[in-house]
């Protein structure tokens, strides 16, 4: 019973929590650069005003453009019920193991690619074929370095990987973990579009990969995407941490204070996270395209290292 | 490491707030948008005197997005299209373009002397006429160029914050 309240409980959370995230990161970037900040709210505001605005959608465009943007949020909400955030025992953890999320977070990215593509423009067609190569980059990366963590546990589910790690929690310190971890830091970059692989606050149409997708959007499917794009990315930072830090994260069986407790710490980690994200954001330029492949490359060698460490220190 | 002591060193070069202009043009449409303004800046023609000021007005002192006012890359995205300079024969059909992309409930703001009343362009041969004579201007913004002051003066108008 209390998987099915956590389950609930982290949906809410992150669908509440996750336009909070953004605002948070975008205030720490703000005064890092000297600036006063609009605030941690500002994007919710956006959102609000979004979803009253019109509804348009360019001419030639058809199902594909106006099935994305619920398909990419549907895609983030059933990711934050499946992925052990709150609670370990989710009621979906038996239906949705590693590559089902992988699989859903691909689902939602190729979406919005043919979406982009729908619009006929050179920047919606340029952004989503930068997308799919960032994205055949990213998933291999992601399935191997939680695969590496699974061996252990012998498990792909996610579940029973962080509950193998919060029953001995001196197990992340190992090279397989250390690996994994830096492997999944990077890609969780790369997969959310910020700063060294793509830029999210950028004007330039040359230099966008996520944005340049979503450059035809506007109102109603805007602020779903919006929406979308800032759950993936509470719902990564929260899988980064839950992987490797899993302090506070409840069991099968734990009453109402426990659960409220792994809430509060699932939000003060996942914030700690995003705002170290940011200020490192700040120190950082944007990689140039032809360099992301490189970096992505490096990030996969580290997570198939750590499945190889994984077998031979086992 | 110089970079972090750089940042603590300056630390917050954002002017202290002043107060809001209540009479400051705020037409109907504003009230709809609630406090977030997304701007999307065409140029039509100026000679970048106010793309600086505009710069500067989104800039660490300045720093006009602490009133819930961002620029945008795209006019789908936006709610006020900020128009520079008289608007050209060449950006005419762009401008009505842009106009049309953007979703109701929309704003045009005509930023400098240029836009409200073509300026010293008045009457050349490769001027099609003021903002105004194109597309419905909702705001006007005088100077040559507007200091950023009044840019953001103008712009919380429109946030009301």
């Amino acid at each position: 019973m209390s998987g099915v309240v956590g389950a609930v409980l982290q949906v809410i959370v992150i669908a509440v929590g996750s336009p909070l995230l953004v605002g948070v990161m975008r205030q720490v970037r703000a005064r890092l650069e000297g600036r006063a900040g609009a605030g941690i709210a500002q994007p919710w505001r956006d959102l609000r005003k979004l979803m009253r605005k019109e509804a348009i959608a360019p001419h030639g465009t058809g199902w594909v453009f106006r099935a994305a943007p619920p398909l990419l949020a549907g895609t983030a909400l059933v990711v934050a019920a499946v992925v052990p955030l709150v609670t370990t025992a989710s009621p979906l953890d038996g239906v949705a193991d590693l590559f089902a999320v992988t699989a859903l977070l691909a689902l939602g990215s190729v979406a919005l690619a043919l979406a982009a593509l729908d619009t006929g423009t050179a920047f919606g067609g340029m952004g989503a074929s930068r997308e799919m190569t960032v994205l055949a980059l990213v998933e291999p990366t992601i399935l191997v370095s939680i695969f590496a963590l699974s061996i252990r546990v012998g498990s792909t589910s996610l579940g029973s990987i962080v509950t193998a790690t919060v029953e001995d929690p001196l197990s992340v310190i190992s090279p397989v973990s250390v690996l994994a971890a830096v492997a999944l830091a990077i890609v969780t970059i790369a997969e959310t579009g910020r700063i060294p692989v793509d830029n999210p606050s950028t004007h330039l149409e040359l230099t966008m990969i996520h944005e340049a997708m979503v450059l035809e959007y506007a109102g109603p499917d805007l602020a779903l995407i919006e929406w979308a794009s800032a759950m993936r990315l509470s719902v990564l930072l929260g899988l980064l941490a839950s992987l490797f830090f899993p302090l506070g994260i409840s069991g099968a069986s734990t009453g109402a204070l426990a659960l409220l407790v792994s809430v509060i710490a699932l939000v003060v980690k996942v914030t700690l996270m995003g705002a170290l994200l940011a200020a490192g954001e700040v120190f950082m330029a944007k990689l140039r395209l032809f360099r992301v492949p490189e970096l992505l490359a490096g990030s996969f060698l580290l997570a198939l290292l750590a499945v190889a460490a994984s077998f031979f220190l086992a | 490491m110089r970079l972090w002591r750089k940042i603590v060193k300056t630390g917050r070069v954002a002017e202290p707030a002043p107060l809001r202009d209540p009479d400051a043009p705020r037409p109907g449409v504003a009230a709809e948008l609630a406090g977030s303004v997304q701007i999307r800046h065409v140029d039509a023609g100026s000679c970048n005197g106010c793309e600086v000021e505009i710069a500067s007005a989104f800039g660490p002192v300045y720093d006009a997005e602490r009133y819930g006012a961002r620029l945008v890359a795209s006019p789908r995205h936006a709610d006020a299209l900020l128009v520079t300079g008289p608007v050209t024969r060449n950006m005419e059909m762009a401008l009505r373009r842009t106009h049309d992309a953007v979703a109701e409930p929309r704003l045009v703001i005509a930023l400098g002397d240029c836009a409200r009343n073509c300026g010293v362009f008045v009457g050349a041969y490769g001027v099609a006429g003021a903002v105004s004579d194109v597309v419905p201007v909702d705001v006007e913004v005088p100077g040559c160029p507007p200091e950023p002051e009044v840019i953001v003066a103008a712009l919380r108008g429109l946030t009301g914050r």
